[in-house]
């Protein structure tokens, strides 16, 4: 041990980090693939369902029971392989990684090792530059591998939930077997004071491609997108890679962000102290920002990998390979090219909607029907704000591009004005129906009745007699004030623009 | 009328022909099992109730005219190593006791679909793991021709249901020769398909890349019938092949014509010689010289690399076992055992003392020698330098059989030897599968008909003929000729000469 307790010791500034050591990083990210059936049997693969109730003898492990490759599992790693610029194995073989855990039936996990899917792929990041222009940051992914998930376990009876002090402990395994694709980079270099930013602009990125591919349902709350990050510091400029820690759990994308400035300076920390990094896995604890240790990750540790005996090799055909290539989705970098011109949206526009993870979105709103300045405003001002209030990300709110374009054609047709939206979109969040069930159901839909209207204006000219003789003086910038106090007795369902014109008039 | 001493094929007739009831041939073997197998111990469980309610449903769609193939109402054995729903399954060993699987594998799908009462599950050396049967955790099952000997291993039980006339077809699996040379020691035919020939879904594995499952029965003809019956591609076996087969029972039917004209036969030079048996070399040299006068054209061929194949042999098996075993965990099915003096044991602790207890000494050498073979920073060294061995004896058989049709040798260097005698002397044990293992690294077929008694203790030998994957017939066409012509020569059948079991009725 390092005799460093990581809770005491003192941090160092992530700019004194940078003053000394360069970081390399390397990211792991898991993706839960959306196959109807499991990785090697036909089981439902259903998220929530009742425990143990999605298994078979092949994914509980039973003796004698042997796996059989889902093809669609296959399609999808060739995809995202494809996707990634990756190069896809003529010929691959799935291999035995042997462990103990318990919530992996088999105590060994079949996944590829030597022989993956697809390598030799790289994403291009787009980041903010020093100068504000948007600027490409090359990651090269080393491979893109196809295993099995575990199931998993739940420890009842302590106050942590963890094993120790359990009185019992419950395994589920629906979701033993359901089929994930690794995708691991090569050590990012150079990043420096930018690795933080750039590691958060790749899994966004990463996760964006995938929801474009349409794998994988991609949310990081629900666990089927998940990213490990590995770091490590060198003395600066010695281009190398010092001893690394993995950091897993890392649930959000905010978090990658933080967990690796976080490892930075803690990095920095126990070096600057002298002492030396263990190679470890680190928990990463959303809560506080903090890691802490997991288990220690040493040489010990023998997977003893070897072919899977059980299983055939993959060999995709070249002209399936082609024929999947056929089916890619638009490259991210040139697809945000064409939407920046099509929107008329400025390069900050732009980034700030890549950056809140919304480009999907408002290009779905706009296809429901709304312009993109309406679009970009909905969802950057009001879902960012939504999400970011409950710890969310905005796709995750609940709130559909559907929604959010009828909402706006009832502020185009008059009906509502972004004040009586905002009520509207309470109303979808609390599951109250469609947007025009809710604006009929709390009354909220603008009034524009000269009736209705001109009552309210003849009390606030009653009400306010110095205001009014003001406008009658000519002095008509003064009639805010009235429009005020109607909208005030109206509740906001005023239409502004009717309640001004008739004050005029009958302040003539 | 003794049922019980009849072959498969026979049976099939008399049933036809209205002789015989299902339900009556089904008695006829359980009453044998009650009468006998307190002495053979072949089965580890009889299920009577399960194997008289598919015979009594046989019967009724005889009646109405509706079989569900030509076995259906044949009584079979199933090695204890398949899983059977709702009837036990321990592989041998104590760490499944009272473990009922709830699925069928494949085969035991395909002998239900097709009619056959499954009279129980044969006794095996541990998770298949021994060449002598003595390694089953229920005690060892004993050779019907000589019960102070080994029927073989490791299904020595299907092969000593068989012989002792206990069952007219059992199911064996071959890792390395289990079904073979059980079959040569204990006079009963035995085949190893074509790796990837029968599913192998629902077989508990032992070495994966080498497990088959195939036919023990008392003829060659019965061998193809049964064969026939379990073999094809299964979608839950990836590596199961979907090639169509050639029919075997056509072939055995050609085959006992007696005619070998133009068939090359090859003697393999490396499978005879110094250590060998002198009365199972005399039975063999006498089985060739019949081949040759059938017409058959004989040659010596030599596969150089096949002395390796033993050691290669033993690093790929522990290795693949090794992590099928890591399962028997104690936390799902099979054994728990609570360490002792322990108050709150770990899932570690209850793991080490269940398969302490659970696992028997072959099967913890086997493990450790798996786990260490694969080792990182030993793998190349050991397991690979396996896999490219396997190649090269892929490739001495495949120029073997660019001479020749088939390749012969006798199926077991020994007759069969006395229990207990190579049971502290593991590398002793595993010799008896030298001849038969070359066939399971390569994936090819193979066949152990069986060739008459060795001169100096009267036991049974047996010879093994090999042939290229997929042509699994060419074993039905020889095999079936030289049984012809062994009967001929020897005035019957081999087993008929077996004595008759004390406290039997004859």
């Amino acid at each position: 041990m390092s005799g460093l307790d990581e809770r005491s010791t003192e941090l160092v500034s992530f700019e004194e980090a940078l003053e000394k050591y360069d970081p390399a990083m390397g990211l792991e990210v898991h993706v839960e693939l959306n196959t109807l059936t499991k990785m090697f049997c036909g089981c439902p693969t259903e998220f929530g369902a009742e425990p143990n109730t999605q298994v078979c003898p092949t994914c509980l492990g039973l003796p004698g029971a042997m796996p059989a490759v889902n093809r669609k599992a296959v399609e999808s790693a060739i995809r995202i392989g494809l996707a990634l610029n990756c190069d896809i194995a003529e010929w691959c073989r799935f291999a035995r990684k042997n462990y103990f855990y318990p919530d992996m039936p088999k105590n060994f996990q079949t996944s590829q090792y030597d022989e993956p899917i697809a390598f030799d792929g790289f994403m291009d990041v787009t980041i903010e530059g020093a100068d504000g222009e948007p600027e490409t940051f090359r990651v090269e992914i080393e491979r893109a591998h196809m295993e099995e998930d575990t199931g998993k376990t739940l420890h009842v009876g302590g106050a942590t939930g963890r094993i120790h002090g359990a009185d019992y402990s419950l395994v589920d395994y629906n979701r033993a077997g359901i089929p994930l694709i690794e995708i691991v980079t090569r050590p990012i270099m150079g990043a420096r004071d930018r690795a933080p930013e750039i590691a958060k602009a790749y899994v966004t990125q990463l996760r964006q491609l995938i929801v474009a591919l349409g794998v994988s349902d991609a949310r990081m709350d629900q666990g089927s997108i998940r990213a490990d990050v590995n770091l490590s510091l060198a003395p600066k400029g010695t281009g190398g890679l010092g001893t690394r820690t993995e950091t897993k759990n890392v649930n959000s994308l905010r978090s990658v962000e933080r967990a690796v400035r976080y490892e930075m300076r803690r990095h920095a920390a126990v070096l600057e102290s002298g002492s030396s990094i263990l190679q470890e896995t680190r928990h990463w604890h959303e809560d506080t920002g903090v890691t802490t240790s997991g288990r220690e990750k040493s040489d010990a540790e023998d997977y003893r990998y070897f072919p899977e005996p059980d299983l055939v090799p993959v060999a995709p055909s070249r002209e399936w390979v082609e024929e999947l290539r056929g089916t890619l989705p638009e490259n991210p970098t040139q697809k945000r090219a064409r939407l920046q011109a099509e929107w008329g949206f400025s390069d900050l526009e732009m980034r700030d909607t890549v950056g809140a993870g919304a480009l999907l979105l408002i290009e779905e709103t706009i296809a429901a029907g709304t312009t993109p300045q309406a679009a970009r405003k909905w969802w950057l001002g009001e879902m960012a704000r939504r999400a970011n209030e409950t710890g969310t990300e905005i796709d995750a709110l609940g709130v559909t591009p559907t929604q959010v374009a009828q909402v706006q054609k009832l502020v185009d047709a008059g009906t509502l004005n972004d004040k009586l939206a905002r009520q509207v979109f309470d109303g979808l969040l609390a599951g109250e129906g469609t947007p025009e069930e809710i604006v009929a159901a709390r009354g909220l839909a603008i009034v524009s009745d000269d009736g209705a209207l001109g009552a309210a204006v003849d009390n606030a000219i009653a009400a306010n007699p110095d205001v009014a003789d003001k406008i009658r003086d000519g002095k008509v910038a003064a009639a805010g004030a009235l429009i005020g106090a109607v909208m005030k007795e109206m509740r906001g369902q005023a239409d502004a623009g009717r309640v001004r014109e008739l004050i005029l008039e009958k302040l003539a | 009328m003794d049922w019980t001493r009849r072959s498969a094929a026979e049976l099939v007739e008399a049933l036809a022909a209205g002789e015989v009831t299902s339900v009556e041939l089904t008695t006829a073997f359980l009453d044998r099992i009650a009468e006998v197998d307190g002495q053979v111990r072949a089965f580890l469980h009889v299920d009577a109730e399960g194997a008289l309610a598919t015979a009594r449903a046989s019967d009724e769609r005889r009646a109405a005219g509706e079989l569900l193939s030509d076995l259906d109402g044949v009584p079979i054995a199933v090695k204890d190593v398949l899983t059977t729903a709702g009837l036990p399954t321990t592989c041998g060993s104590k760490i499944l006791e009272g473990w009922i699987p709830p699925y069928d594998a494949t085969v035991v799908r395909k002998l239900k679909e097709a009619g056959l009462p499954i009279l129980g599950k044969t006794n095996m050396d541990e998770f298949a793991m021994g060449s002598s049967t003595e390694h089953s955790a229920y005690g060892p099952t004993h050779n019907p021709w000589d019960l102070e000997r080994i029927p073989g291993g490791s299904g020595g039980g299907s092969a000593a249901a068989v012989a002792s006339f206990q069952a007219p077809l059992a199911i064996g699996t071959d890792t390395g020769g289990s079904i073979r040379q059980p079959g040569a020691v204990t006079g009963t035919v035995g085949v190893k398909p074509t790796y990837g020939g029968v599913s192998r879904y629902g077989l508990v594995a032992l070495a994966n890349s080498l497990d088959q499952a195939g036919p023990v029965t008392r003829t060659v003809l019965d061998s193809a019938l049964l064969h026939e019956l379990i073999g094809g591609h299964d979608p839950l076996d990836s590596t199961s092949i979907p090639t169509e087969m050639p029919s075997f029972v056509e072939a055995a039917r050609v085959g006992a014509g007696k005619d070998l004209t133009g068939v090359k036969v090859g003697v393999i030079t490396e499978l005879r010689g110094e250590g060998w048996q002198p009365g199972v070399m005399a039975r063999f040299d006498e089985a060739v010289e019949l081949m040759v006068s059938a017409g058959a054209e004989v040659v010596e061929v030599s596969c150089p690399n096949f002395v390796h194949a033993m050691a290669a042999y033993y690093l790929i098996l522990p290795a693949e076992a090794s992590s099928n075993l890591a399962k028997f965990d104690a936390m799902r099915f099979g054994l728990r055992v609570l360490p002792e003096g322990v108050d709150a044991p770990s899932a570690e602790e209850v793991m080490r003392a269940t398969r302490d207890a659970g696992f028997g000494d072959e099967v913890k050498r086997r493990i450790i020698l798996g786990t260490y073979a694969l080792s990182s920073g030993y793998y190349d060294a050991y397991y690979g330098q396996a896999q490219k061995v396997r190649t090269l004896i892929a490739r001495d058989f495949e120029a073997a059989f660019a001479e020749v049709d088939v390749l012969v040798s006798p199926t077991a260097p020994t007759t069969a030897f006395k229990l207990g005698e190579k049971l502290d002397d593991p590398l002793a044990m595993y010799l008896n599968d030298l001849a038969t293992i070359p066939a399971n690294l390569a994936g090819t077929p193979g066949i152990s008909v069986p060739s008459g008694l060795a001169d100096e203790d009267g036991l049974p030998a047996g010879l093994q003929v090999l042939a290229p994957a997929l042509a699994d017939d060419r074993l039905y066409r020889v095999g079936a000729a030289v049984e012809a012509l062994l009967e001929e020569k020897w005035g019957g059948a081999i087993l008929d000469r077996a004595p008759e079991l004390k406290g039997a009725s004859a």
